[in-house]
């Protein structure tokens, strides 16, 4: 087959790069949404802790 | 501790992959006979090659779970494949898309490259499956420690059986009987490579920290509230 000209062959070459970096982008906001939730998961302990201090200064006996 | 020098690693994959396809675009001739179109080339090879030297480091790291029992390296063989799997799975696209360009098909059912590439990409396809179908988490391991050194040694195989096979339409990148590429290609290709496999380590290293992470978080959590949502719930993914 021919070589294609410039015009016909830059669609496909850009849709190549386009392929690679969309995949990238897509796997960057997979891992963003993992990290967010990591996020909310320490705020949940944080806040989780700060509360059974909180409950171990009103009533240290009980807590303990 | 995966997270260590990953900006640095990160900074230097941007630097090579943005100069490998500044060289592309802007240094390297065109290919005589396919023109433009070769400028696919050096993104589909380097990300052929890295994926499937993802898939041996796979079958390296699962042996070494086998001899250790150390669940680091079942975690290590877990994203490596999984990383490999999304490349290979771009490498089929953007190989379509070069096979319509050069050949005017998406896809030639008798090229031996394309379809062995596509059976590597469906023998892996079932590992994730293959994982999430045993719940005990050390068989898991196991299980799927034994698949990834039996599949990343079937890898180089039928590499070397393609490029041995007699009906060969497809481009042999780095065949020696036509003389190779000329210097400039040759360069650009290496440092697209380089590129590629910065952003395969850059990327394993940030999901292995991001893996390590939750399972500091969880264990965390279950030694300090003793909260039953902190176990690990079924997964294809390995806990530490």
């Amino acid at each position: 087959m021919p070589a294609l000209p410039l015009d016909e062959a830059g669609k496909y070459v850009a849709a190549a790069y386009l392929v690679f970096l969309a995949l990238l982008l897509v796997y960057v906001a997979i891992m963003s949404g993992r990290l967010g939730r990591l996020e909310r998961d320490l705020t949940d302990l944080n806040r989780e802790l700060e509360e059974r201090d909180r409950q171990r200064e009103r009533d240290p006996e009980r807590v303990a | 501790m995966h997270g260590k020098g990953l900006r640095t690693l990160a900074f230097l994959t941007a630097l090579t992959l943005t100069a490998a396809y500044a060289l592309v675009f802007f240094w390297t001739p065109n290919e005589a006979d396919q023109g433009f179109v070769q400028k696919i080339f050096y993104l589909h090879v380097p990300m052929a090659i890295v994926a499937l030297c993802g898939f041996v480091a796979g079958g390296v790291a699962g042996l070494m779970y086998l001899r250790t029992r150390d669940g680091k390296w079942d975690l290590r063989a877990y994203v490596a494949i999984h990383l490999s799997q999304i490349l290979a799975c771009g490498v089929l696209i953007t190989g379509s898309i070069w096979a319509k360009a050069s050949w005017g098909h998406w896809w030639l059912w008798d090229e031996p490259m394309l379809v062995s590439f596509l059976i590597v990409f469906l023998l892996y396809a079932t590992y994730q499956v293959l994982r999430f179908s045993i719940e005990d988490r050390e068989r898991q391991a196991r299980y799927a420690s034994v698949f990834a050194v039996v599949a990343g040694a079937f890898v180089p195989i039928n590499f070397a059986v393609v490029r041995m096979a007699q009906s060969y339409v497809h481009p042999r990148t780095l065949g020696t009987t036509t003389g190779g590429m000329p210097s400039e290609m040759m360069l650009t290709f290496l440092i697209a490579l380089a590129g590629m496999a910065l952003l395969f380590v850059t990327l394993w290293k940030y999901e292995m920290a991001s893996k390590s992470a939750g399972a500091q978080v969880r264990a965390l959590r279950l030694r300090l509230l003793g909260d039953d949502d902190a176990l690990p719930r079924r997964s294809a993914a390995p806990t530490l």
